[in-house]
């Protein structure tokens, strides 16, 4: 396998020479396969992955991530910072200036007054924003001249690398798009199919949610890319199919997040026509802990509230332990394979915030049933399973319904089981259970069950936001219509007052201590969340295409302008 | 199509009608065999488990994906569950699913098609509703379903037999619409039939006229959409566990294990097999008893 | 006949729109949200404003009023202004789907042509060799070619079509590389080789989906031709002397055909409804999955469009097969 490696990757060098002389246009076409089809290309009317990936062949932001996480520069000549004076002293303003001479792919020229407007339209009051947290706090954006903008926030802002950055804010084009602001954003039907852009492709037919046909743009800033002439992102089917269509039948040269168990990733690969590519994120699959008392017994609105503290969770030494019977290198063996790595951190990357700690790492099933007992969680009636006054340590455990989740549910009752815990599963549909309707019981937010298991992630790179979701009054709750991010109701004034400190911090390196105390109060201190895997991106790309690079922090397409054909 | 009702003295001694159905069902080969595979089915799901005794649930991350062994004589699956145990196991709750859901949408089908073929009155309302029932979308039905009516149903049920209570509720009521359609469209033609007439002239009250000869002569249809259901029963229900409507993800049934193993197909086709092959021989077992007992109960057959 | 059409049409009227109230009433009343499939990074506060400018705020009778006039009216409109160039709808909101911010209307007929082509032509093939199968098993009841339709009829629809589909794209697509696993809605028939491209394409997912309307109604006709060989009538028939052909093919076919004729008109609204699962393995990308997709990310004007054109075609076709009652047999009277 090494050995294969290695000549693969001398192949793709030798080929990469001829390669980069090549001019725009000469490799043909290239086939990508999205096993959730594309709606719209306007990333600011859809947050979903798929869309804004897609969108991000056309449409580009002023600056973009690289598969480190750096920002780099798209459209501007550098990135601001305090020390060329990009980023004002206060840090109250941005200022970026745009590489002259651009042309938007319809042969007009692109001017600090597209930014401007694109602002604009993202945060008109009722347009809708999908992206409009990108844009928070921002007092006002200007064009200083037609390559200078310049955004000025209300506050002090430590990391203002949000608007105009990453696949999710992208610059849209003023003459194209100024009719549809606000409550007309959605009738134009047109615009946000045929959106004109700078990125290296351009729309030439839109069917929803099915197919996206592109060709190279004739304007693109590099005269020499991209390679492919014409491109056809086809969506449909599931996981499994996509990567079928580029591992064994070869149909497809890229296919997106082909999230599959692992024997089959090791099967698909004998079919020798591609191969898989994977990289890490944020994302961490996480088992979180009700700190309130979900009982049905309880009256509509004091249910799972505050006011009940939960009857066995409450107690650390209950949570410790649940989470010391996990063995979460298994689950990544089972689940994940090389797209995912065991974790005890909610912040797992990037690495400048990431907490050291990996007590968690071993399963220590004595260590738990002791603790148990410590307690006061003892079998005293011979059954199998511990109770303490009467009552038995049982759990409702709900997740939604995806294959792994499933398997993990089964592994991890059994774990539990064997340290004397009595478990009953539960599965929601995932449009019910991450809908967040109020009037259903089954949203993960209202947490009708007694440990709930889930993947979140933050965007970009600053954990800032992320980890404020878990400060008391974001508890989900009656009076919030069951809106909020801590679904633990998690509270402790504590953590309260070091996010509050977090926000009013500028110097990254005591950014990124608080950080990793606030993930370690989390984790370690409480275990209130308990993770168990960082799951990475699984895509497969066809042997024939060359230039992939898998990037986790923007667009998995971001660099798809140096995509080429291995001949 | 006028034969005489079972109240005439026959040339025989006199047995009873169900003996008389009985020996006509022994002489129809496919059913005899159909019943014989149906009990052992049976017999396997039901004893199976107490002499086959591993818990059908249990994880053992030893034993992933064995094959067929000694210890394991269907093999292990991702999780090395015993599949021999999930089988039996899955095959309990399939074929009661199966069973109970068909038998409740046969039988709403047929008194609501009975209903309306015969009465002229209650036909437009009843077609009507079942144009409704057509209509509406299944899927955020039984989401609504489940969201109004788990929690009650575990509460007064327990939690599986409320699940259970759910599922077959929920797959009867949005499957007998085929069933009425055609049932009624039957009872249309056949309550002008002359035998029919004739047994109106002579004042037969309307509950007896469709016992005694609408029913029996719309018997086939009947049979089929059963023998039918049963199998859409079986995958509906492995559907709604997709939707979380279903039975908890560690508890197996056909249809699951079916679904679950299809990504796997090429690496262990057998799991695929197995359960594709349990529930087809359920259902064809079914359908030649079907067979059998239809022409067991039509007395033109029988007295052949 | 007629004035019993008349009256049926006329009924159906109030009919549907009841029917599309409690489809509202229950796509409303059904848990999930249009916001669901945002991520769960986008805070509370965006996902309220992007809910009211999905006009979500306000109350169901405001929407459903809404709904009401813009499929009755503003739709017809845009209609008659796509077909003859005029602009009477010019400006009026059209029927939009929140997922993709496209009118409705737009994204149906762009996807019509596939689900006709593909779970159209599988139905229409369906039923030609269901029929004949039918007949024959009736006929030579017990017989090695009636023991064996049983057989892979009742296999055919108990082993779903999740399970089919994979098979053959395995065997076809991945093993033998004969047909393609993705189906190309891009394809244009111009010529010699696109059409064999479309036919190619065309095979599994027809043959998927024929195997299973036939095994269904093939069942149905033969049951219902057992029924009615052995009756009298049918003695009368062949004692008149008449030819062996004319009795099975005229007289109990005929005869036969009530239940057939019921489960066909079902199976016809069906086709516009898309085959959920068949065009997701195969991604068709037809109406069935659209449905699929847009019930699962909560988009209530495309799911209430669809469901109510799909009640329309169930009213339709379910009186197409009431008078079809009244031609095969002509005793059957409904006034």
């Amino acid at each position: 396998m090494k050995l294969k490696t290695a000549l693969m990757g001398a192949a793709a060098s030798l080929a990469f020479a001829p390669a980069a002389l090549a001019e725009r246009g000469s490799d043909g076409e290239v086939r990508i396969l999205y096993s959730q089809a594309v709606s719209t290309m306007n990333a600011y009317l859809s947050s979903g992955t798929k869309d804004v990936e897609v969108g991000s062949l056309v449409l580009e932001p002023l600056a973009g991530f690289n598969e480190k996480g750096e920002v780099i520069p798209r459209l501007v000549t550098e990135i601001p910072s305090l020390e060329n004076g990009g980023i004002a002293e206060d840090m109250k303003s941005i200022t970026w200036k745009l590489i002259p001479g651009l042309l938007w792919s319809d042969g007009s020229p692109f001017t600090a007054h597209d930014a401007v407007f694109t602002a604009e339209y993202c945060m008109h009051p009722e347009g809708g924003c999908a992206q409009l947290a990108r844009y928070e706090g921002i007092e006002k954006v200007e064009a200083v001249d037609d390559l200078t903008v310049k955004i000025t926030y209300k506050d002090a802002k430590p990391n203002p690398f949000t608007a105009f950055v990453g696949a999710t804010s992208p610059i849209l084009q003023k003459a194209q798009f100024q009719n549809c602001l606000g409550p007309a954003a959605s009738s134009c039907t047109d615009q946000n199919f045929k959106p004109i852009g700078t990125g290296p492709f351009r729309v030439t037919e839109f069917r929803t949610n099915d197919t996206v046909m592109l060709e190279a743009n004739p304007n693109y800033r590099d005269p020499a890319k991209p390679a492919f002439a014409t491109a056809l992102v086809k969506g449909g089917g599931d996981a499994t199919a996509a990567a079928r269509a580029v591992m064994e039948t070869g149909e497809f040269d890229y296919a997106w997040n082909t999230q599959i168990a692992p024997e089959i990733q090791a099967q698909m690969e004998q079919g020798g026509t591609g191969k898989f590519v994977n990289a890490f994120g944020t994302l961490v699959e996480r088992i979180e802990m009700n700190m309130t008392d979900p009982s049905p017994e309880l009256p509509e609105g004091e249910r799972a509230t505050a006011k009940h503290p939960h009857p066995i969770l409450s107690d650390i030494r209950v949570r410790k332990a649940l989470s010391m019977a996990i063995d979460r290198q298994i689950l990544v063996e089972i689940g994940y394979g090389n797209a995912g790595r065991a974790t005890c951190n909610l912040v797992p990357a990037p690495e400048f915030f990431a907490s050291d700690n990996t007590d968690c790492l071993t399963q220590d099933v004595e260590g738990a049933k002791a603790l148990l007992e410590e307690a006061g969680w003892t079998d005293s009636d011979g059954d199998g399973v511990r109770d303490k006054d009467g009552r038995k340590l049982a759990l409702l455990y709900q997740t939604s319904v995806n294959a792994i989740r499933q398997d993990f549910q089964s592994i991890i009752k059994q774990w539990w089981n064997d340290i004397g815990v009595e478990v009953e599963l539960k599965t929601v549909d995932p449009s019910v259970f991450f809908g967040g309707d109020a009037g259903s019981p089954d949203t993960f937010q209202k947490f009708y069950a007694d440990v709930e298991m889930y993947a979140n992630n933050f965007d970009g790179t600053d954990p800032e936001p992320y980890l404020a979701q878990y400060t008391c009054e974001k508890a989900p709750r009656p009076e919030t219509q069951w809106q909020g991010e801590n679904v633990n109701r998690f509270c402790d004034p504590a953590y309260d007052a070091l996010v509050a400190e977090l926000v009013r911090t500028r110097e990254m390196d005591k950014r990124a201590e608080i950080a990793k105390t606030l993930n370690d109060m989390l984790t370690k201190d409480s275990y209130v969340v308990v993770p168990l895997v960082d799951r990475g991106r699984l895509s497969a790309h066809a042997n024939t295409l060359g230039g992939v690079v898998l990037n986790t922090w923007d667009s998995e397409l971001w660099n798809a302008s140096d995509w080429y054909r291995i001949k | 199509m006028t034969e005489a009702p079972a109240t005439l003295t026959l040339p025989r001694p006199p047995r009873s009608q169900w003996r008389d159905v009985w020996d006509q069902f022994k002489t129809h080969k496919g059913a005899i065999v159909g019943l014989t595979v149906f009990a052992l089915i049976l017999g396997a799901v039901l004893i199976g488990p107490l002499i086959w005794t591993i818990d059908p649930t249990t994880v053992n991350l030893r034993a992933r994906n064995q094959g067929f062994s000694a210890a394991h004589p269907l093999g292990t699956d991702q999780l090395g569950r015993d599949l021999l145990a999930r089988v039996m196991a899955g095959g309990k709750v399939s074929i009661a699913v199966g069973m109970t859901a068909m038998s409740l949408s046969i039988l709403l089908g047929t008194t609501i098609g009975v209903l309306a073929g015969y009465f002229r009155r209650l036909e437009g309302p009843l077609m009507r509703l079942t144009d409704l029932f057509l209509a509406l979308p299944l899927l955020p039905l039984l989401l609504l379903m489940v969201t109004l009516f788990r929690e009650p149903l575990s509460r007064s049920f327990g939690p599986e037999g409320g699940i259970f209570l759910l599922i077959v509720c929920a797959i009867g009521a949005t499957s007998w619409m085929q069933t009425a359609r055609i049932v009624r469209g039957e009872v249309l033609a056949i309550k002008e039939r002359e035998f029919v007439l004739a047994a109106r002239s002579i004042g037969t009250p309307a509950r007896r006229m469709v016992t005694r000869h609408v029913l029996p002569n719309v018997l086939s249809p009947i049979m089929v959409s059963a023998t039918l259901g049963i199998a859409a029963a079986i995958i509906t229900e492995s559907a709604l566990s997709f939707l979380g409507l279903g039975f908890p993800p560690d508890f197996p049934t056909w249809g699951r294990l079916l679904y679950d193993a299809i990504d796997q197909m090429q690496l262990y086709p057998w799991r695929v097999i197995i359960p594709g092959i349990a529930i087809s021989l359920t259902v064809l077992s079914v359908n030649y008893i079907g067979d059998g007992l239809r022409d067991a109960l039509d007395p033109r057959i029988r007295g052949r | 006949m007629f004035t019993f059409t008349l009256r049926r049409l006329l009924i159906a009227v109030p009919t549907l729109l009841i029917i599309s109230l409690v489809i509202f009433l229950l796509l409303e009343a059904a848990p999930g949200d249009p916001l669901g499939d945002v991520p769960l990074t986008v805070p509370p506060d965006v996902k309220e404003k992007m809910r009211a400018a999905l006009g979500l705020d306000s109350p169901w009778y405001v929407r459903y009023v809404l709904w009401l006039k813009q499929f009755f009216w503003v739709e017809p409109l845009h209609l008659i202004d796509h077909l003859f160039g005029t602009s009477l709808g010019e400006g009026m909101q059209r029927v939009i789907s929140f997922q993709s911010r496209q009118p409705v209307m737009q994204i149906i007929a762009e996807r019509l042509p596939q689900t006709l082509m593909v779970v159209g032509l599988a139905y229409l093939i369906g039923v030609m060799i269901a029929l004949p199968i039918g007949i024959l098993s009736a006929y030579r009841q017990y017989s090695w070619f009636d023991n064996l339709g049983t057989f892979v009829s009742m296999v055919g629809f108990s082993v779903p079509t999740f399970f089919t589909g994979v098979v053959l794209i395995i065997v076809f697509a991945v093993k033998l590389q004969w047909f393609p696993s993705v189906y190309d809605t891009t394809l244009k028939v111009t010529d010699w080789a696109s059409f064999k491209a479309q036919l190619r394409q065309m095979v599994m997912p027809v043959t998927v989906l024929a195997l299973y309307n036939a095994a269904q109604i093939s069942r149905f006709m033969r049951a219902s031709m057992l029924d009615n060989l052995g009756q009298d009538y049918v003695r009368t028939a062949r004692a008149k002397g008449l030819g062996e052909r004319v009795v099975v093919l005229v007289h109990v076919l005929r005869n036969s055909m009530i239940p057939v004729v019921t489960v066909i008109a079902l199976g016809v609204p069906t086709i516009f409804g898309g085959a959920i699962i068949t065009e997701q393995v195969f991604k068709v990308n037809g109406l069935g999955q659209q449905l699929i997709s847009s019930i699962h990310a909560n988009d209530l004007p495309m799911v209430m469009t669809l469901t109510f054109i799909f009640a329309i075609l169930i009213v339709l076709f379910n009186l197409i097969a009431d008078l079809l009652y009244g031609i095969l047999d002509p005793r059957i009277r409904y006034d």
